[in-house]
């Protein structure tokens, strides 16, 4: 997995709340058996006018200018900004693997949904939840100031303004030491095959019937 | 001290090693694959060349991308028009045989949807920790199991490691005192419940269901409630074990036998929270205030009693909640104050993972037997959630009445749930469907899905638009 330090970008503001997994990555670009290429299609039906499908040719499709990621000040954004309960809805790691493929490092919101949240950790994309107040606020100076540019530096565990005053965030510290590390989860779990094994030959006297 | 959760006695049974961070590892007795989300989980496992854990605790099935019209269907695979929906299937079918796992392929009458499979094989028992790269997976906790849907790296860590690195949710549980009156059903109790805590009530929660009216469902009821938990933000649902859950487990292809039915019984009969346990958050609901429900809006939380209308953006203070209000409004190509029941329907969807059970069926049957779907409607259509629910409904006729009412009867799979299969609504249609989601664009692109039970929209499919159910009960 990508790591992730400290990274300065960016920011574009999707100012509503409840964005789902389908609006984030529509349901017919899931059927690639592959990890990349999802970015060109992020927020498909908000980003062009007409009905996307995979494997398409996007740089002709008609574009919705108003949508904030079509926007020439938000070109090359690398920080989402969002609102309450992003990424609900289906399961679909798409949706992380999208944000990541179009360029985003993280997205800040007051809420996330949990799987979402969950799934960005594993695709070294930074979920960070900070106050409503401070969401607000940065909605507010990002639209008044083009070119607007955030740090986000996982390691002091801070959102840095351009102005120099710091937002402080929560990080799980396993989640946090993976993400600094590019660590793979999988080889640290499989650090623990005895402890697993063992758990097996115990719960196996107990309920036999899950071990036929 | 305070006596255990039933969430609590499902986590501790299950812990395989307590991190100090507060993270852990838990084991997962039932893992359920299809294949929209496991290739990159199986293709990961190539490239780092690992093995699956325990082959014996994996279940797969393809279902999202399954056409289910009987022609299609009616040449395999080969059916499937879209070449990308037919090399996700391929490619599931490729990796379970190359892993050894076991797979119902389309063509076996054991193929369906993931959740609606897993229970009916009783490859879904009480106590199971039971997950899927898919968010419906709540629906196990019907059971009285942990179950909740999980991303693709963590299909492919589940496969590994057998194992998943969680740490444990908060608890909530939500009471419903009282009975359900007539013509109120499960799928309308879970959404007045998620009209009332909203999408994110539930989230960083595992919540439990109970009370009379959840005491005095069927499975197929339970299994609406757990499904739709995800839709209210929380992972996971549960439901405590009881004489029901029991009798419905008894017999099934994967459940104990003999000796071990006993012994699991007896265990079984332990998956209740204690009378002293003590929730996170408490929420108490009535259900005699319950009224069929309808969805008016983009999101589930965006629900009405049938009787009602859609909001007025006018009257709401909230700036944030005004501006959905509108967009939902404008999306749904509604007026405010609009009453739901002059909204006109262009097509009607009976099926999905919330509602494709033998019991919805039958709801489903009773209401449409002997009349005529409305002339103005462009599709009626019932997808059966697997290829037995679909043999046993024939057994009973069920077809028959849906045909001859004007019904279309299809192959089990998800179908206009989420449309990436060939059953799609247009752009502006107004759909009565009983599945789960009302996003914009999940039904299609442009398509606008009304959420309700089965058995209004079989009426809303006869009546060409949202009709009170109950006033045609005797």
């Amino acid at each position: 997995m990508k790591a992730f330090t400290i990274h300065s970008g960016i920011v574009a503001p999707l100012d509503r709340a409840n964005v789902d997994t389908d609006m984030i990555i529509p349901k017919q670009f899931l059927k690639s058996i592959k990890r990349t290429g999802f970015g060109k299609n992020l927020f498909d039906e908000l980003r062009y006018l007409d009905e996307g499908q995979p494997d398409q040719d996007c740089s002709t499709r008609p574009l919705n200018k108003e949508f904030v990621l079509n926007q020439p000040r938000y070109a090359g954004a690398s920080v989402l900004l969002a609102r309450e309960n992003f990424g609900c809805g289906s399961s679909r790691e798409h949706a992380p693997w999208a944000l990541d493929d179009y360029g985003f490092r993280a997205v800040l919101a007051p809420s996330f949904a949990d799987i979402f949240f969950n799934n960005c950790f594993k695709n070294g994309l930074l979920p960070i939840v900070l106050a409503a107040d401070d969401i607000d606020e940065l909605f507010r100076a990002v639209e008044s100031t083009p070119g607007y540019q955030l740090t986000v530096d996982l390691e002091k565990k801070v959102v840095r303004k351009p102005d120099g005053v710091e937002l402080a965030f929560d990080v799980d510290q396993f989640r946090r030491h993976c993400l600094l590390n590019g660590l793979d989860e999988i080889g640290l779990s499989l650090q623990h095959a005895e402890a697993i094994t063992s758990y097996e030959e115990k719960r196996k006297q107990q309920a036999p019937w899950l071990f036929v | 001290m305070a006596g255990k959760t039933l969430y609590d006695k499902l986590w501790d049974a299950h812990l395989v090693r307590q991190n100090d961070d507060g993270s852990a590892l838990i084991y997962i007795d039932r893992h359920l694959l299809h294949e929209v989300t496991s290739p990159q989980a199986f293709e990961g496992l190539r490239i780092a060349d690992r093995q699956p854990w325990r082959l014996a605790n994996n279940l797969a099935t393809p279902d999202h991308n399954v056409p289910t019209t009987v022609k299609e269907r009616a040449l395999g695979i080969e059916g499937i028009a879209d070449p990308v929906s037919k090399t996700q299937v391929q490619t599931l079918d490729a990796n379970c045989e190359e892993f050894g796992i076991l797979e119902f392929k389309m063509g076996d009458e054991r193929q369906g949807i993931v959740h609606v499979v897993g229970p009916e094989q009783g490859a879904t028992l009480p106590g199971m920790t039971v997950v899927c790269g898919d968010s419906h997976t709540s629906t196990h906790g019907a059971f009285g199991a942990l179950a909740h849907g999980i991303g693709t790296s963590e299909v492919e860590h589940v496969l590994a490691t057998q194992c998943l690195v969680a740490k444990k949710m908060k608890s909530m549980l939500i009471r419903i005192d009282g009975t359900l009156s007539a013509g109120v059903t499960a799928k309308d109790l879970v959404l007045y419940v998620i009209g009332q805590i909203g999408t994110a009530g539930g989230t960083g929660y595992a919540v439990e269901f109970a009370g009379e009216a959840i005491r005095g469902l069927s499975m197929e009821g339970r299994m609406t409630i757990c499904n739709m938990a995800i839709e209210a933000g929380a992972r996971a649902g549960m439901v405590a074990v009881d004489e029901t859950t029991i009798n419905y487990v008894k017999g099934r292809p994967f459940a104990p036998t003999a000796e071990q039915w006993d012994a699991a019984v007896a265990e079984w009969r332990t998956l209740h929270s204690d009378a002293d346990a003590e929730f996170d958050r408490v929420v108490v609901l009535n259900a005699a205030d319950i009224e069929p429900q309808v969805t008016w809006g983009t999101s589930p939380e965006m629900v009405v009693d049938v009787n009602g209308k859609a909001p007025n953006p006018a009257q709401e203070q909230d700036g944030i909640k005004r501006m959905a209000i509108e967009r939902a409004l404008r999306y749904m190509g509604l007026e405010a104050d609009q009453r739901i029941q002059d909204i006109t329907l262009d097509r009607v969807f009976i099926g999905s993972c919330t509602n494709s059970r033998i019991e919805d069926l039958r709801e489903a049957a009773a209401v449409v037997k002997g009349k005529k779907v409305a002339a103005s409607l462009k599709q009626a259509m019932v997808v059966p959630g697997s290829g037995l629910v679909k043999a046993q409904a024939e057994a009973e006729g069920l077809d028959k009445i849906f045909v001859e009412a004007g019904l279309e009867w299809r192959e089990p799979g998800c179908s206009m749930c989420l449309a990436m299969n060939a059953d799609k609504l247009g752009a502006g249609e107004h759909c009565a469907s009983t599945s789960n989601r009302n996003f914009e664009g999940r039904q299609g692109f442009g398509g606008r899905t009304h959420l309700v039970s089965p058995a209004m929209a079989a009426a809303a499919a006869i009546a060409g638009h949202f009709v009170d159910v109950r006033e045609w009960m005797n």
